[in-house]
């Protein structure tokens, strides 16, 4: 029997040179058996939600430092939705003010996740979330 | 209709999205996925198959890149599957050939799919060639299949394509090395990539110097070594050419008589991976051969006693039905 695996996105979206943190939390989900995918620096909402559709990936994790997530993150949930994708799991970590936190969360953010997280605290949210996803996917079926 | 039968109806109507889910199912093993692959089967067979194998670090992942470029230019669409491996340890992968591939990632004519290798024995061969009949049946010109040669698994999967390119560079061991690996064989086209860096020239004199005493007159086609720049794409052209003189080497019966081996050898694998399964898949022989081990018996012996419960069960004189759709449920 094949294991289905979880597949993540890790993605960078807009002018961000910072990635130490978006590289730690891939190889942390990594360590945790997932596949994670991850696009590099410099990506424009629609190459984002292009690539989730071409991996075909159940999670996306947006990680931002730059301040502009109010206006990026929604635009790549948007792209995602465009794309019919709007029922991965949309997670997201950065410098982001609680406010904001809250917002996204609200705007169809799963998850946001701060400075000073446990990186296996993100991990263990991704893989629960996902077996009551698949559970339920299986109950449907 | 079934979700296999919808799915495989949208990936003929050239709806692009149907594409990945397919290739998802094929790398889950997804029960639904045989009777998809059964509806699309017939368009299979018009993309070109190339794999790029290599040691890690060689630019493989920026060749084809620049591949895909030139395909393009030349108004062919393009289909990319990329191999990483996953960890032995955790099961995890961590998938970054796409990263230089991004200036591919708008582009409606070039679909890109990272796959991690799982470390199953030949399973990954037989999603891997799953995945470029999903890409190929949607109607890709090209579909370039790229894995890091390390191991058995990763020729397994680019064997499976019509032309294999293996990439070398220059400070990654000498051709006695790349004697030794066993990638000699395998390449179609030699690829001495980064032909900037001082001891390509070297290189390949000597990769040249290596296909000329392993194959001087005893085969048909001679392998090309070319020197490129992936980075700078300086001398990809010459890739693509080579690429093409194989193409054109292998036009009608050769291409035919190889591409049927090589699905005899996919059958040979899903029956050996059902076997093994089947065998396997339950507790009761794995009890068995613990408890003859324990009892003293050798390996040898516990495996001959599996293969006589086995065979006494399996092997029947008469090969099953030749009709093509029997059996299918």
């Amino acid at each position: 029997m094949v294991e289905r695996k979880i597949r993540v996105l890790v993605g960078k979206p807009g002018l961000d040179g910072h990635d130490r943190g978006a590289k730690i939390v891939a190889s942390v989900l990594r360590d945790h058996g997932m596949e994670v995918i991850y696009t590099g620096l410099h990506k424009t909402p629609e190459m984002i939600a292009e690539i989730a559709v071409q991996e075909d990936v159940d999670v996306v994790g947006l990680s931002i430092l730059s301040g502009a997530h109010m206006e990026l993150f929604p635009r790549v949930r948007k792209a995602l939705e465009e794309r019919g994708l709007g029922q991965v799991l949309l997670v997201g970590g950065g410098i982001i003010p609680k406010d904001d936190m809250r917002e996204l969360e609200r705007e169809g953010f799963a998850k946001l996740f701060g400075p000073g997280t446990k990186t296996d605290d993100i991990a263990n949210y991704i893989t629960d979330e996902m077996s009551r996803r698949w559970a339920k996917e299986g109950a449907d079926v | 209709m079934t979700p296999a039968a919808s799915l495989a109806e949208k990936l003929l109507a050239g709806e692009r999205s149907a594409v990945p889910r397919l290739i998802s199912w094929a790398e889950n093993a997804d029960e639904r996925f045989p009777a998809a692959l059964a509806r699309i089967f017939g368009r299979v067979g018009g993309a070109w198959r190339t794999g790029v194998t290599g040691p890690p670090g060689v630019g493989k992942s920026t060749l084809v890149n620049e591949l895909a470029r030139l395909f393009r230019e030349r108004e062919r669409t393009v289909g990319i599957l990329a191999v990483d491996p996953s960890s032995p340890f955790t099961g995890g992968a961590l998938l970054g050939d796409r990263i230089r591939m991004e200036e591919r990632t708008l582009d409606a004519g070039v679909f890109i799919r990272s796959m991690a290798s799982r470390g199953s024995h030949g399973g990954l061969a037989l999603a891997a060639v799953d995945a470029c009949d999903v890409m190929d049946a949607f109607g890709f010109d090209e579909v370039v299949v790229e894995t890091v040669g390390v191991g058995q698994a990763e020729y397994d999967v680019v064997s499976a394509a019509d032309t294999v390119l293996v990439v070398l560079c220059p400070g990654a061991g000498d051709s006695i090395q790349a004697m030794k690996a066993g990638l000699l064989e395998v390449a179609d086209v030699l690829v001495v990539n980064k032909s900037d860096v001082s001891g390509a020239d070297r290189l390949v004199t000597d990769l040249e110097e290596a296909v000329h005493i392993r194959t001087a007159g005893r085969t048909e086609w001679t392998t090309p070594v070319v020197a490129c720049s992936a980075g700078t794409g300086k001398g990809v052209e010459g890739v693509v050419e080579a690429i093409e003189t194989h193409r054109g080497f292998l036009a009608g019966d050769r291409k035919e008589r190889l591409r049927a081996e090589k699905r005899i050898l996919q059958v040979r694998r899903k029956v050996s991976e059902r076997l093994s399964e089947a065998v396997w898949g339950s507790l009761g022989y794995l009890r068995t051969v613990e408890t003859l081990l324990r009892n003293g018996a050798t390996p040898y012996d516990v495996a001959a006693r599996v293969m006589t419960t086995i065979s006494a069960k399996l092997v029947d004189e008469n090969p099953p039905s030749t009709d093509p759709g029997a059996g299918r449920p």
